[in-house]
């Protein structure tokens, strides 16, 4: 019994991370029918600013080097600009092609922020500590919570919380969510475009920054390919939820990370190694059942 | 929220073509704040076709729209709306996500009003159309003619000059159809705008407008009081056919 509260606490926390990068993906795609590979750079580029550019394997720290609440701006701050950089930059001048183009273009941006990274760092794996104090454990009724799992479900429950504050309460997360949802009847109605897509842009940079460190506190290594996984599970899990649905982001989030543990921790040991063979199968049955996600919304069909 | 001086909105000479078909074949009409306009036509007489023109979703070719002697025929759908110009479509598109009153506290957000006085603006909207289902109701949740109805206000949200409303009375019940016709009689007076109705329900028109524009092919057949088109030879012609075979129509 403790050896199942203590998966299912394994799997909340993954599946928080991956419904905040699932949010990031689904905000950006329901303002500009964009999906956005360049999120995985985000979040590895985050992970990079922690430290100073060095051959090293074991590098100096730099934004790490700050202290907490200081580190956790900078960082945030590093990548929201990332982000809205490479919408102005990129996206912005392609936003009325079509969503192959924008998809190809965000592959591209994608390919050059790592060969940057690996121009810059270096492409050998890394390895750096930052917020020791935060692996060590907390016991509740008996499970041993490690800490930074009770980080990670803290901050995702937070921040999901102002997001949806965010966009429930405040005229520009209202106009936000109309514009996901019909971006052209919005733009018809007044909605600020520019303003709603870099909004969109800023939140996916305030989140990949988050989940960056969130990434590097659990791991304790840096990688260029560190942002690619939960941005493919997170793609996903955007699709399972029902592309554009960004309640059905959250929840395809949570689904594609508890299943992914669940098998991790129920497969037997010499079957674990198709751990992630086993959760896109389960993708695959779900969209063969429901083809428009699980909350679908009318995204797919655009007409006057 | 009262526009004191007349607008006026002119379609000159419009035609439209798709691939070779024509939609539009010159098109000439107009349309002043404060009248309630009915364009009417068999199915495939290009309604939508010349609302999507007015509304800057279809640009025409030739052929020109002015607003009172300014040429806009080159603007987008968006710009359109800015300069006062607004529709409600068939499929009436509100943001299901949101709640009735945000559909309109956008529309208010989008002319510069503040959250304040947009959302004060929503609520003065509804309650002017006699709507009770709930402000804060969920769209995705709404019946059918409380939908329409909702775009209705939204589009009027928008303060324009001229309110261009696509089939609004389609799928209505009696009792639903009367309530419609009684707010769109009183939508100029109540927002001094004009409106431009298209509308099967023969009723509904009939009902409702003072001056009636009729298209059959994509050309204007007729245009004048209901009493005018209702006798009006060429108007029968094109809706119960040359030998009066279907007296099922509804004119």
């Amino acid at each position: 019994m403790t050896y199942f509260i203590q998966v299912l606490i394994d799997a909340i926390s993954l599946g928080s991370l991956y419904a905040l990068v699932a949010l990031a993906i689904g905000l950006v795609f329901g303002v500009m029918r964009l999906i956005n590979f360049a999120q995985a750079d985000y979040i590895t580029i985050g992970a990079y600013s922690l430290v100073i550019p060095t051959a090293s394997i074991t590098p100096p720290l730099l934004l790490g080097a700050l202290p907490a609440v200081a580190m956790v701006i900078s960082v945030v701050a590093v990548v929201t600009v990332l982000a809205l950089l490479t919408e102005r930059l990129a996206f912005r001048p392609l936003r009325s092609s079509d969503p192959t183009t924008l998809l190809i273009s965000s592959f591209a941006v994608s390919y050059f922020l790592q060969s940057l990274i690996i121009l810059v760092h270096g492409g050998r794996p890394k390895t750096v500590s930052i917020g020791d104090s935060l692996t060590g454990a907390v016991e509740m009724l008996g499970v041993r919570i490690p800490g930074v799992q009770l980080l990670t479900m803290a901050v995702a429950l937070t921040l999901l919380i102002c997001l949806v504050l965010f966009l429930k309460k405040t005229p520009m997360g209202v106009q936000l969510r109309a514009a996901a949802e019909d971006f052209q009847m919005a733009r018809l109605l007044g909605v600020p475009a520019n303003k709603v897509i870099a909004i969109a842009f800023a939140i996916s940079g305030l989140l990949g920054g988050t989940i960056s460190l969130l990434f590097v506190v659990q791991t304790g290594t840096l990688d260029i390919k560190i942002g690619m996984m939960p941005t493919v599970y997170a793609f996903f899990a955007t699709v399972i939820g029902g592309i554009g649905s960004l309640p059905g982001a959250v929840l395809g989030g949570y689904i594609v990370g508890i299943i992914s543990v669940l098998l991790q921790s129920y497969l037997p040991e010499e079957m674990r190694a198709f751990r992630d063979a086993g959760v896109f199968s389960l993708v695959i049955l779900i969209l063969l059942m429901r083809p428009q996600g699980l909350l679908a919304t009318k995204a797919s069909k655009e007409r006057v | 929220m009262n526009k004191s001086q007349k607008k006026t909105l002119e379609a000159n000479d419009i035609h439209v073509d798709f691939g070779g078909i024509k939609a539009l074949g010159g098109v000439t009409l107009t349309l002043n704040s404060g009248d309630v306009l009915g364009l009417i036509g068999p199915n495939g007489a290009g309604k939508t076709t010349m609302v999507n023109v007015l509304s800057g979703f279809q640009k025409p070719k030739p052929g020109w729209v002015k607003v009172d002697g300014e040429d806009v025929s080159t603007l987008s759908a968006r710009k359109m709306a800015q300069v006062g110009i607004a529709r409600s479509f068939q499929a009436a598109r509100l943001f299901r996500g949101l709640t009735v009153l945000q559909n309109l506290v956008i529309a208010g957000l989008g002319i510069g009003m503040s959250s304040k006085a947009a959302t004060k603006q929503a609520r003065d909207i509804l309650d002017w159309m006699g709507y009770r289902g709930g402000h804060d109701r969920q769209c995705s949740a709404l019946p059918y003619s409380d939908e329409r109805r909702i775009s209705i206000a939204r589009a009027l949200a928008l303060q324009p000059s001229f309110a261009l409303l696509d089939e609004p009375a389609s799928g209505m019940n009696e009792e639903e159809c009367e309530h419609l016709m009684e707010t769109i009689v009183n939508i100029p007076k109540h927002f001094g705008c004009g409106v431009m109705l298209i509308e099967h329900n023969m009723q509904v028109i009939m009902g409702v407008c003072n001056r009636i524009h009729v298209l059959d092919g994509g050309k204007s057949l007729a245009e004048g009081t209901p009493e005018e088109v209702k006798k009006d030879p060429n108007v029968l012609r094109a809706y119960l056919g040359e030998k009066n075979t279907r007296d099922d129509a509804v004119i």
